[in-house]
Formats: C-alpha cells, structure tokens, sequence
C-alpha cells in the first residue's frame, strides 16, 4: 500500500477528496486550521469546491446546501467554531441531511486555549443544538484513522442521511503519521430521490418545519428509529489485551493512545490491564461495556481530557452493575502512560 | 363558463379572493367594487361589475393571491374542453 | 415580450400547495394585501416566461417568506434565520446551471443575515437577491427592524424607533452598491400600479441575470405589511409612499450586466484513476527499505529540542519519513513555543516496529538538544541507558547524566561548515543513523530527492552532504 506521512488534519481532506466529498465550506480555528489550509491546496486540483466562508455559521450553512444538493460535503473547526455550527447542525439533522463535520477539540471553555482537550464530548455526541436529534460520530486515534474514519463517516452520513461527525484532539490533528491511502470511492449513493440539483426532476423540498404537532412528533419519532437502527448496526469499538483483563481503561481519540502504552507498561509491571476504546461514541458502545462486569473485570477507569463527560456515558451503560472511576486532564494537558499506570495502582492497589 | 361574458374581463374567485381592496384601487376604470357579502373565510370579497373592463391586468398583477384573479384579454380563445 | 392572451395563475406556482398543512391548499397564508404575494406572482410569472420552472431553486429563510416553498414549483431550501445566502452560495456552487434564488425578509437580511449577504454580494456569486422591506418584523408579529424608520412604532419600539438608541434605518441597497462585484443593485416599490410594473422588470432582470450566470443582483423592493402596521391595504400603499420613499428612493444603483462575464464553474473530477493520478500514488513510499537487525537500538522515542529556526520540526519529521521508508511505525508529534518564530520548539519522534500508543516522548530514550534551555529541561526525563545528542556549538556545559551515553556533537558548526545554517536539521539526522544504526547514511541519500521534492538539485545535494558529515562525525568520534 502506498504511504505518505502526513498530519491528522491532512488525512482528514485526502479521506474526503477520496470518498468523493465535492465540497469544503470553513472558517480558520486553530488547531483545526490545517483541515481548511489543505482543502484549499486539495479541492481546486480536482475542480471541487473550497470556500472560506465569512463566519462559522455561514460554513455550515453551505454545507447545508451543498448537502441539500446531493453533494458530499465537508467542514472542519473546532470547540467555539462548533458551537456556532450547532443551529446549522440542527437544521442539517431535521432536515435528515447528510454532511461530514471534522472537530479536532481545543481546551474551553470560552477561548480557553489551542491545546488538546475532550471537552466538545456532550456539544457533539448530546447534538449540541436545538431539538430532538443525535449525530454520528466516529472518533479516530491516529492519522490513518483520520484518512480512514473521514471515509466512513461519509458513507455512514449518506447511508442514515444524517450529519456526522470525525471527532477528535489537537494531539490527533497535529500528530503526523505514515497514511496508507486507500482507494477512492468509485461509486457514489443515487440521492435523486430527495436531493435538489435544479432539474424538473429534482424539484424536492428540503425543509425541516412541521407546522403540525403530530407531524412533528412523528417526524422526531422517525428520527427515534433511525438512531435505534445505528445504535444497533455501528458500533465500533478498539480492544486491547482484554482477554485476561481485570482493570479496564476506556478512552478515545488521544486519551486511547496514553491508555495503549500504560496498558504495555502495567502488563510489564504485572498488572492486568486492558483497553476498550470507543471508535463510535454515537453510537455509544453501552452493550460492551455494560458486559464488562460479567468479564471478569474488577475495575473500570474511564480517562478523558474532559471534565467526566465520558464516565457519565460509561456509568449509564454500567446501570450500577458497576461504577466506573475518572482520571482526567483538562486545559491542553495530556497526560503520561505512566500517570495512568500509577492511578491504576494507586484506586485499585495492583 | 363565462362564454357570455364579452372579452376582456376579469374573473375573480370569490373565495379565494382576501378583500384587501389593491384591486379595486388599482383598476383605471373603477369597475371592481367589494361585495356586500361574505365569502366562506369572511372577506368582503372583490367583484367585477361585469362591463367597463379594458384587459390592463391592473388588478392581476396587484392581487398577492396567486388565483384569486384571472383576467382575460380582448384575444382570448377558450381552450376546448374535450 | 409576447402579448398574453389572458393573465392567470403562473406556471413558477405549484397548482396545489402540497407542502403546506391543513386544508386550504389552493390560497397562501399570506394577510390580505400583503407584498410578499405580488412579488412571488412577479418571480413565478418570469419564471414560467423564461421556461426555467425546471431548473430554479428557491431559498427560503425564516421570516413571514419562509413558506415560500409551498408555492413555488421549483427545487425548495427551506434554511435558518438570515442563512439564505449562504445556502444558496452553495447551491449555486453545486448546480452552476440552475437559477437560484434567495428571497429574504428585512429582519432576516439586514440584522441577523447581515454579514451573509454582504458577504454573497462581495463574492459575486451567481443568485439573485428578492429584499423585501416592510419596515418591520411581520411573522413575529411586528417587532422593530433595521429597515424600521425614525420613529415608527412597533412592538420592541413603543415609544418609536429612537435613532439615538436603536441607531437609523439600514439603506441596504446603497450598502450593496459599495461592493465591487454585483452587476445589478436597485430598488422599487409596490405602493401602486407603475412602481408595480416597474418591480416587475426589475424583477425578470434581476432573474435574467441568473439565468445568464451574471453573477449577483440585488433587488429590494417597499413592501406593505397592513397587518404589521395595524391599517388596511390601501391605506399602507399610501405609507410607503409618503413615509418609506423618503428614506428609501427608489432608483437603479447599478447595472453592468450587459458588461459582465458569465460567471464559470469548474467540472470536479470524480474519476478515481484520474484523483489517484492528482493525489501522487505513483510516487508514494513503498517502504522497501531493509531493517538494519544489528541496530543499537531497536525502537526509538526521540526529543528533538531547541529554538525556533534550529530545524527542530524538519529534522524530526525527515527521521519520521526515513523511518516510514525502512517499513517502521512512526509519529511525530509538534510542540511549539507561545511564540510563532524565535520561541522554544521540540518535537517528539517515535520510530518503531509495534503499534505506536502515545505520540509524546515523556520517557525518551533519546534526545537531540540544540541549545542550552532544551538541554536543562529534557535531560532529566531520558530513560537510563539512553542516548544525548548535544549541540557543542550552542551548549557550554557538560550535561549531568552519567547513565546516558552522550554525544557532542557541533551540530550547528558542521552546517556552519557547509555553508548554511539550515542544514543543521540534516546534520542531526545523520548524527540520529549513526546513533541508532537505524538507518543507513547512503539509503538515506536515496530518499533525499523525495524527502526534499522540489527543491533545486543544489540544496538537495548540501543536505545529502550534512546527513553524511553528521554521520561521519558520530563514527569517527565515539565508535
């Protein structure tokens, strides 16, 4: 397989140039800034689109259109650019329109600062917007991922119509790595039954009100099932040294990195540590976890560069069967495979 | 319908029709009056009085109803009803 | 314009409004003697005229239009607050060939949407702009809004608008008519008959332009709220006459379309040979160099620290890219000073043959200081029976691990040598081969036109020379 090594940020726009994404609508925000700067040397090599538009909200509004018309579409920003993304966000969501959003998350909150952090956990995986709604969101951990999962969320956005979401940090967006660049998409999905290209054929709507009170209700109720059917077929989950485990560490993105190597040094220490890494945090791997008890594991620590958004999630899969702990980071702080192993030792005496 | 009518005049949709009077202002030759009765949404609704009209298309091009009015000019041949 | 035998229900009008809930299917949710209706009259007759139903997309933001698309028989966006031109940005974008149009309210336009359209307009993008203004914000129920004149009452105003605290009423034509890049700017009325008539070629104008790919034009037009207002139809055209024309004139700004270019798109190319072809694949490694199994070390977690300018990130990522070529696992990973230029700088390698889990060297087992602070801050974290690589040239002192294997190394003074400076960064990664037994000096100089692709052959060569002077030095020094 060819390789190139490349940034995180960078391998995000070469997986949307492959998946056939036609369109990059963005603003700068650091550290995300890389996904803009390389889409506008990318997408005018292949006569696609690259726009920097005026505002946060007018990029997501373009992608909303762009959607609209059956294009697959790109935006990247980060923890203040996503908050102002989240109306269009919305609309996108109820008005069932596929797009692709890449979050590499600064530290918050307000202008916080440019190092990594997790704390868009509850903004992106909750639908940090108005309404009634849940976006997909695949959290890659290296810059193939960031290639590899960009494809796919472009697949799973067109597939649910529904938004999606690449979320990660600084530490994933800044980090480069060996990509191996996979195939282009060759065939893309037939839209013409919704999407609006200015045909006589393509005359459709794309709208999310629903004046009627039952009409709305059954539209968020439509929307209910269609989140239920990728809860039960998408979640992806990462494990590692599990089969003996008997203290788990859950993290994603750069967090699950840190747990990979603590989990090698503790194994060296004599701990039986193991790793169980969301891929996919909507869909939240809550029937994985939830299993973890009957495994054999006897404690959980979930570690995030956040304020215990994650655990939250953990501890509603374990429904009490057991309660996770929290080790975490905040304000560009990432911390040592070694501070992992020494809070592994330290909550459960190993 | 209306084949007894002479050409051009226009047609007004009773109950369409919001009475909002544009029509009635715009018409050069004060042929359009409001009706003293009431449509079915309880407007006033406009009427043609049923001569004078001279095909200027005033009062369709000042009507916001898409089809509330009709006007059908001097030339107008029906279109046959198969 | 041929003559019209009779004046009916345009064809740019759905015939049933299927889109819109209830039973009234066949009349608008318009008030009575509302402009939005004759304007949508207006724009549905051009379009049935110009035979482009077909191919128009109609944006509709929120406002009393927001309904827009129960009636127009076109492709429909139903979009946020203000955000119609910035939808329709897009859509312009993705359908070069359709006609798009964005019909937006005052409230919507000037307050909420005001950097969007200026922002449209500056770009000149392909669409053409329906303004209306009433003076007032109608789907809500009558608030102020920028376009409210000097004291008229509304229901956030009921004082009446105070320019000293509400500021005066926005002239959003003579606002567009500062931007470069629109072709038509103008401003009519629907407050009689003519001014009707006059809106009606505005707006097949305005459209035309968008049919020809013109770029943007801008039509505001002075509409009647009766109901916002609290007075009847008649009663409201006569307002606009005599209190919305005196702020608003009515006048062509601009038209040079006939003096404008069609605006072109390009053709995104889709061809999956044809993008692999663009992306390079050709030329990407296949990491078909050979692990040295007699290396000193078999894995490594680099520092590479100094100021910025030293090469600190080039030197780290050319290790990374010459470790991708052995067939090894590598990251690196950037840690940059507050500073853009002349901060601290370090950067963290890992090259190695499992899975890589953390990206950043917390526990190096090697470590390239340039200068002195790096030195002081990153030794003490170098895990025992690692290596130091120091520069001589910018480091006076001896460092103080004695369970390190240390090289000095005048990294700085060998590119000085060399004749530039910039070199240095190459410098350290033959001085890294050495060490490391990792890679191989001339494997190395075979990756050095990929490494420094597009660059002359003169600075290809003199980094080729550092590796192997840094190189060099290390053997002959401390073997």
């Amino acid at each position: 397989m060819p390789r190139k090594l490349m940034k995180g940020n960078y391998a995000a726009v070469y997986g949307a140039i492959l998946a056939g994404c036609k369109s990059y609508y963005g603003y700068p925000i650091t550290p995300a800034s890389e996904i803009a700067e390389s889409a506008s040397a990318l997408f005018p090599k292949f006569g696609r689109t690259f726009l920097q538009a005026e505002s946060e909200v007018a990029a997501i509004n373009m992608v909303y259109g762009a959607a609209g018309c059956g294009q697959r579409v790109l935006t990247g920003s980060s923890g203040p650019g996503i908050s102002l993304k989240q109306e269009g966000i919305s609309y996108c969501a109820g008005s069932a329109l596929p797009c692709v959003i890449v979050d590499i998350m600064r530290g918050g909150p307000g202008l916080g600062n440019i190092g990594p952090e997790q704390s868009d956990y509850n903004q992106v995986v909750k639908g940090g917007g108005h309404g009634n709604y849940k976006v997909i969101v695949l959290a890659p951990n290296s810059a193939q991922e960031m290639c590899d999962l960009t494809m796919l969320a472009f697949e799973l956005a067109d597939k649910y119509r529904n938004p999606a979401f690449v979320l990660t940090d600084g530490v994933i967006g800044q980090m480069m790595e060996a990509v191996e660049l996979p195939e282009p998409v060759t065939e893309l999905p037939d839209k013409s039954e919704w999407a609006v290209y200015g045909t006589a054929d393509s005359r459709h709507l794309i709208n999310s009100i629903y004046l009627d009170h039952d009409d709305l209700e059954r539209w968020n109720r439509e929307l209910m099932k269609k989140y239920a059917i990728i809860q039960k077929n998408e979640v992806r989950v990462e494990e590692y040294r599990m089969d003996d485990a008997e203290i788990v560490a859950i993290g994603y993105g750069s967090c699950s990195r840190v747990i990979r190597s603590a989990v090698d040094l503790a194994r060296e220490r004599g701990i039986k540590l193991g790793m169980l890494r969301p891929i996919t945090l909507f869909p939240f791997p809550a029937t994985e976890i939830a299993s973890l008890p009957d495994r054999g594991v006897k404690g959980i620590l979930t570690f995030e560069m956040s304020d215990g958004q994650l655990v939250d999630d953990v501890n509603l899969a374990l429904k009490g069967k057991m309660i996770s702990d929290l080790h975490n980071r905040m304000g560009g702080n990432v911390p040592s495979a070694q501070e992992i192993c020494e809070k592994v030792s330290e909550l459960y005496g190993v | 319908m209306n084949e007894n009518r002479e050409y051009p005049f226009p047609e007004i949709d009773p109950d369409i029709c919001k009475g909002c009077k544009l029509c009635v202002a715009s018409c050069p030759k004060g042929v359009l009056v409001i009706s003293e009765r009431l449509n079915s949404k309880g407007f006033h609704y406009s009427e043609y009085v049923g001569e004078g009209c001279i095909g200027c298309g005033n009062c369709f091009y000042t009507c916001p109803e898409p089809s509330a009015v009709t006007v059908y000019m001097k030339d107008y041949v029906p279109e046959e009803v198969s | 314009m041929a003559h019209k035998t009779v004046l009916r229900k345009p064809k740019g009008f759905i015939d049933v409004y299927k889109h819109k809930p209830g039973a009234e299917k066949d009349r608008t949710h318009y008030c009575p003697g509302c402009g939005h209706g004759i304007l949508h009259k207006l724009i549905a007759e051009a379009l049935e005229d110009f035979d482009i139903v077909d191919k128009t997309i109609v944006i509709s933001p929120v406002g009393c239009s927001v309904f827009a698309y129960y009636y127009f028989h076109t492709g429909n966006l139903q979009v946020p607050h203000g955000r119609a031109p910035a939808v329709a940005t897009s859509v312009s974008r993705a359908n070069p060939d359709s006609v798009v149009i964005s019909y937006q309210g005052d409230g919507d336009l000037a307050a909420i949407g005001g950097n969007n359209i200026l922002q449209a307009a500056n770009r000149g993008e392909n669409m053409v702009v329906f303004f209306v203004n009433n003076a007032i914000y109608g789907m809500t129920g009558g608030q102020m809004a920028p376009t409210t004149l000097e004291g008229q009452i509304t229901t956030t105003t009921p004082y009446g608008r105070n320019v000293k605290t509400d500021g005066y009423p926005l002239q959003m034509c003579e606002i567009i008519n500062q931007l470069t890049a629109p072709v038509y700017v103008t401003r009519t009325s629907l407050h009689d008959m003519p001014n009707i008539r006059k809106t009606r070629a505005a707006v097949r104008k305005g459209i035309k332009n968008a049919m020809d790919k013109k770029g943007f034009s801008f039509i505001e037009v002075l509409s009647m709220c009766p109901s916002g207002w609290k007075m009847d139809s008649v009663p409201a055209q006569e307002w606009i006459k005599e209190n919305m024309l005196p702020r608003f004139p009515l006048s062509t700004l601009r038209d040079i379309s006939e003096d404008t270019p069609a605006v072109e798109r390009p053709v995104p190319v889709m061809d999956p040979d044809e993008v692999k072809n663009i992306l390079g694949y050709g030329a990407l490694s296949d990491s078909n160099l050979t692990k040295n199994p007699d290396a000193a070390f078999e894995k490594v977690a680099l520092r590479v620290a100094g100021f910025g300018g030293q090469g600190i990130m080039s030197a780290g990522i050319a290790l990374a890219n010459v470790g991708m070529e052995y067939g090894y696992n590598v990251s690196w990973l950037p840690s940059y000073g507050p500073e853009m230029r002349g901060g601290t700088a370090n950067c963290s390698v890992k090259i190695q043959s499992e899975t890589i889990g953390a990206s950043e060297c917390t526990e190096p087992n090697m470590l390239i200081a340039m200068n002195q602070p790096s030195l002081e801050k990153f030794e003490k974290i170098i895990v025992p029976g690692g290596a130091l690589i120091y520069n001589t040239t910018l480091i006076d002192r001896e460092p103080t691990r004695k369970d390190v294997k240390v090289y000095a190394v005048p990294i700085t003074g060998i590119a000085d040598d060399l004749g530039d400076t910039r070199v240095q960064s190459m410098v350290n990664v033959g001085a890294f081969a050495a060490v490391t037994g990792m890679f191989d000096p001339s494997e190395i100089e075979s990756l050095m036109s990929s490494l420094f692709e597009g660059k002359p052959e003169k600075v290809v060569k003199l980094n080729e020379k550092a590796v192997r002077k840094g190189y060099e030095y290390v053997k002959e020094n401390f073997s």
